[in-house]
Formats: C-alpha cells, structure tokens, sequence
C-alpha cells in the first residue's frame, strides 16, 4: 500500500497542496471555478507552520485507526484499497472520529443541511498519485510504499 | 502592513507586478513565497496587492503562481529620454538620498562585447570525417597540475615521477562559492553533483561544515584572505588547495559577509563568532609579491606532503599576462582566470561595472605567454567567469584552458534567476540565505539532479560539437585556435585572441 511521505525539510508553506486537495475535490476540477463560481470544498490537507518549520498534514491511514473504532454507525471504513475513508451518505457528524484521531487531521463540513459531515483524506481515487502529491513544487509530499 | 509611498525616499521602482485579478484565487502562494515585503494580503478587502517599489524581479510569485496570474514585468522609466543621463538617474538618487555607495550582487550586468559571441567554430567536410559520438568513443578526461617537461617509459610503465593531477570526467567544475553565501541546501546539491558526475565544487573562502566531509574526494578548497576555516582537516579534505589572490567580480577588493548572514553552524564553520561580519582583506596581508606567494603555495604544498595541486586564482587584470607567468614560476599547479563578468554574493556596484578584463582576452594572453615562455606545461589553466553555454567551453578550451569553473550557470540550473539580491540574504529561490525557512526551497534531491542533468547535457553537446570537427578527445581541442574563427572583431582584437578572421 503506498501512503504520502511527508517532509518537513522540504516544505515551503507554499500551501499549493491545500489548493490541489480543493481542486480534486470540487465539481468542475477546474482551478478557477472551484475556488470562485462553486461552494469550495474544505482542503483535507492542512500546511501547519511555526518558523522555520512548516509542514503538511493529513490522514495517516492508520493500521489501527482509532476514527474507524470511533464511529458509531461504520461511516469511517476501510475501502478496497486500504484506505480509511466516510461514507459521506451515512455519516451524521457526531465528530467522534475528530475526538479519536490523533493527528488532528479530519476536518468538520457543516454546511450540509441537516446534519455535519466529517472530511478527510481520501487518497484521491480517482487519480494515481494523489493531487497534493502532485502538486507540490518542492517534493515535500511523495508518494511511497509502505 | 500598511505602505505610503514618501517623496523623501522615492526612486521608482523598477519592477511593475501585474496581477490578473480575474485569475487571482486569493490562495496567498505568492504573498507566502515573496521575501522582500512586495505581496500583501488585505483580509477585509479580500484581494491581493503589490508595493512593486520593494519588488526585485525574482520572479518567485510567477513561478509559484498555481493560475498563471501574475506576471512581472519591468518599469519603464518614464523620465524625458536622455541617452546619456537615463541609465544613471536612480543610481544618482540613490547615493544621494540614502548616502552610501549601493552594494550588488551576481556578474557584471553591463553590455560590454562578449568575445564569445564573435567566434565561430569550425567542422569538417569532405577532406577530414566528422565523427558521431553516439557510436564512437570520445574523451572529456581531463587532467590538471603540474606536467613534466617529457616523459620516460621503462618496461614497468611510466618512469617519470608526475606531480599530483587532479582527474576530471568533465572539463567542468562548480566554481567557488562559499557556504555562508549560499545556504547549506546548494552546498549539498553542489557536493552532490560533482561527486555523480565525477567532478569538483569548490568550497569557496568560508570554510566547509563538517557535513561535508563526505564529499571528500570532488571538493576543492580554498584559502582567501579572511582564511576563515582553513586548518589542517580541511586542507585533508581537499583533493587540491585554491588561494584566492582576487575575484572576477571584485578585483583589488576583498569579501563582506553581513553579520546577519553568520548563523550558529556559519560561525562554527569559519571558526568566528556569530553574527559578527565575516571581513576579508583585499590582499593577503603576507602576500606581498610573487615570492610571498611562493612561500604560501609551498607552506601549503608542506602542509598537505606535496600530494595535492595547488591553485591560484586572479581576477583578469591589465597586466594579467605576466602575473599568471609569475605565479607559474611561484609554484602553482593550477591558475584559474576570473574573469569580469564573473558572479559574487556581494560587490559594490562600481567595481563589479568597471574593474577588469574580459576573460576570452585573458584566456588568450596567457596562454600564449605561458607557450612563449616555455613554462605553459607547469600549469593547467582554468577560465571562471561567465560561461553561460556548453559552447562558451568548447569555445575557453580551443583558445587554450585546460576546465572551466561554472558559478553562475550552476545557480540558475537550481532556480536563481539573477535578480541580484544575493547580499540581502534575502534570497526568495532559497540559494543565498541563511534564513533556515527561505533556504528550504531548495531540495537537495531535486538540485542535484537539476545539476547533474545540465552538465551531462553540456558533455553531450561538447562531444557532438567535437565531433563535427573531427576530433574524438578534448585534449586534441585544447588550444587549437585554428578551429576558431573571428566575426566583427577588428584586427587588433583578433590579433590579441590568437585566432583568424572568418574567411582566412
């Protein structure tokens, strides 16, 4: 299973992965419309600084994920490829996993109508190597195997 | 932070940053990325603006700028046109208002002629065969130091007893450039390259962290005349040993670094304390005359048990002819040429615009003097100072040097983009800074293999151009004028080049 190696000495608070991750995340994919004609989606990724360090954050996908012990109705799972992941129609924003997680590193959505949603890393899906990856000008994020 | 422009201090500013704000996703990257205090952002406005006053043209904000929004162009200075006078207004204004003379980093920016733009190489037809270097073996091996006179060959090989050599794969090395004037990062990536492609960097005058030992075996070091870092491990860690008499840049005056740019590892380097200015004198003060060279070179040949060259390096000067001839009888193994386009990390603007000599010329004065003095075997020649292409060595080695130095290349293949902000120590591509933030924008891994790549693109197109003209080692180039030839130089300046007009 390959996660996304985190670098701190690389990192230079550009927060470009942040704006991959909304990107990725967004109706139209498009860099333009998804941050000024849409709702833009929460960035699952978090650059974290405190000079000279900076660094972004995300899901660790955990082994023993302490989110998916967590949830009450098994909207925090594991998918097909390993990777822990909301079920986003079955989650009803109790924000246990937010408790739970050790990282800090999921997010709450609460604009949904009726009830929140938790938002976090999904490794992208739809894409080989993940946006944030991909995206980063420095090599700060890569993508390795476990 | 909130700016008025003041009348007081007005210059204009030179770059204008023009901003698509149609484009502009307010995803702060390049407030983020900017180090010179150009880029805000206005959280009640929410939109992004420029004081372009404080802008350097470095580019940064572009290059990072995930929607193509930002483009920076230069100012049109908008003063009534005066040939004369327009170029030297703001430089006017700014002694004045600020009282002091204005310091500049990188070459020399001037258009002065560049001699290798004036000579064409030449390539065989018909009566002698090109030769195709990706099915034929060809040699960039390249050896400096001290040569014999001649050699004797007994049945158990070579009789003769040679000098020390230094073994190049690639008449290239990474010029001197000291870590203080560059952050750790590009130390690293210059270290790293050279030791892959077989090669050296040269420490430069402040020393070497003890990290980089490890590349023992591709660093030259040097000694200058602050001798900041030099004892006996470095003098060991150095394949050869570099005294730097004078740079390019800068000739007749010495180095400054600012104290804000000597950090806990900078002054454990060049054994100083922190934060106090790193001073070099602008001479050796116990180098008077050529015989107190020769007392260094060989105080430092003593201190090594003669196993390594020693280098001497000079700015190109008036008489740089008969100086190299001196420092050839003083013992040194190697002399580097400088020459005044040659880069620095700090230089007051009048002597980086105006001191000097350019390198082609000195290149090949000093060639031919060594020949005519019978005394061009006891050195190898290095020209150091702005070689911007794989053809400006080609070029360097046919009018006689041995390898080149690259400074100024090396950084751009790394992101510099010659802004020549260097003595800020602001550097906002992470090359030359302390600030350990800014200078983690340089990756070692991506670096060095940005480097790597380059000089293994510059030996491809050496061996392709060496090709076409039919020779398959570049020591058959070396000092080979004949396959030069002159455009638009007159005749005086073809005469002091060595080399024919195109046509003859």
């Amino acid at each position: 299973m390959k996660t996304v190696k985190i670098r701190e000495d690389n990192c230079i608070f550009c927060h470009l992965c942040e704006v991959a991750c909304i990107v990725e995340h967004s109706q139209s994919k498009d860099i333009i419309k998804a941050f000024k004609r849409e709702e833009k989606p929460i960035a699952r990724c978090t650059v974290e600084f405190n000079y000279p360090v900076s660094l972004s954050v995300m899901c660790r996908h955990c082994d023993d994920a302490p989110c998916i012990e967590a949830c009450q109705n098994g909207s925090m799972h594991r998918d097909d490829r390993g990777y822990v992941v909301v079920d986003s129609d079955t989650c009803v924003g109790c924000w246990m996993c937010i408790m739970a997680c050790p990282y800090g590193v999921i997010k709450r959505d609460t604009r949904r109508e009726m009830w929140g949603l938790s938002t976090k890393c999904d490794f992208c899906p739809d894409r080989e190597i993940p946006a944030c990856v991909e995206a980063c000008p420095n090599e700060a994020l890569t993508l390795e195997e476990l | 932070m909130k700016w008025m422009k003041n009348l007081k201090s007005y210059v204009p500013p030179s770059f204008v940053v023009e901003r698509d704000d149609y484009r502009c996703i307010r995803c702060k990257a390049c407030v983020e990325q900017c180090s010179f205090d150009a880029t805000f952002y206005d959280d009640e406005e929410d939109r992004v603006w420029t004081w372009n006053a404080n802008c350097v043209g470095c580019n940064r904000c572009a290059a990072i700028c995930p929607t193509d929004a930002i483009t920076v162009r230069r100012a049109n200075p908008s003063y009534r046109y005066n040939h004369n006078w327009n170029g030297h207004v703001d430089g006017l204004k700014k002694r004045a208002i600020f009282g002091g003379t204005p310091v500049v980093s990188m070459g020399n920016d001037k258009p002065y002629p560049i001699y290798w733009d004036h000579m064409l190489l030449n390539a065989s037809q018909v009566t002698n065969p090109s030769i195709d270097p990706l099915r034929e073996p060809m040699e960039l091996k390249t050896f400096l130091g001290r040569k014999p006179d001649s050699i004797s060959v007994g049945d158990n090989g070579l009789k003769t007893k040679l000098a020390p050599q230094l073994e190049l794969d690639i008449p290239i090395m990474f010029a001197a450039m000291s870590y203080g004037a560059l952050s750790y990062n590009v130390i690293e990536s210059l270290g790293r390259a050279a030791k892959e492609m077989g090669t050296y960097y040269n420490s430069g005058e402040g020393g070497l962290n003890k990290d980089h030992y490890k590349f023992k075996g591709n660093i030259i070091v040097q000694v200058a005349s602050g001798r900041f870092g030099v004892h006996k491990d470095y003098l060991d860690v150095g394949s050869a040993i570099e005294i730097k008499i004078g740079q390019g840049a800068k000739p007749g005056i010495g180095g400054h670094l600012p104290g804000e740019k000597v950090s806990e590892t900078i002054s454990e380097t060049r054994m100083m304390p922190k934060g106090s200015d790193a001073i070099s004198p602008a001479p050796h003060h116990d180098v008077y005359s050529i015989e107190d060279l020769r007392q260094l070179i060989y105080a430092l040949k003593e201190s090594t048990e003669y196993k390594k060259p020693v280098a001497v390096k000079i700015a190109c000067v008036h008489n740089v002819a008969a100086i190299a001839s001196g420092i050839a009888r003083a013992g040194a193994d190697i002399i580097v040429l400088d020459g005044f386009k040659g880069g620095t990390g700090a230089s007051p603007q009048v002597i980086r615009d105006n001191i000097g000599l350019p390198l082609e010329v000195s290149l090949a004065v000093v060639d031919e003097r060594l020949r005519q003095e019978g005394i061009r075997q006891y050195v190898s020649l290095v020209a150091s100072g702005g070689i911007r292409n794989s053809m400006d060595v080609v070029k360097a080695i046919a009018l006689g040097a041995d390898a080149v130095y690259i400074g100024t290349a090396a950084l751009i293949a790394i992101g510099c983009t010659m802004c020549q902000q260097c003595h800020t120590g602001k550097c906002a591509w992470g090359i030359s800074t302390q600030d350990p933030h800014l200078s983690k924008r340089v990756n070692p891994d991506m670096a060095s293999k940005r480097l790597v790549n380059l000089l293994e693109v510059w030996a491809l197109e050496i061996k392709e151009t060496m090709g076409a003209m039919g020779i398959n080692s570049i020591e058959s180039l070396r000092g080979s004028r004949l396959n030069l030839r002159g455009v638009g130089l007159n005749e005086k300046e073809l005469e002091i080049l060595g080399i024919l007009p195109a046509g003859e």
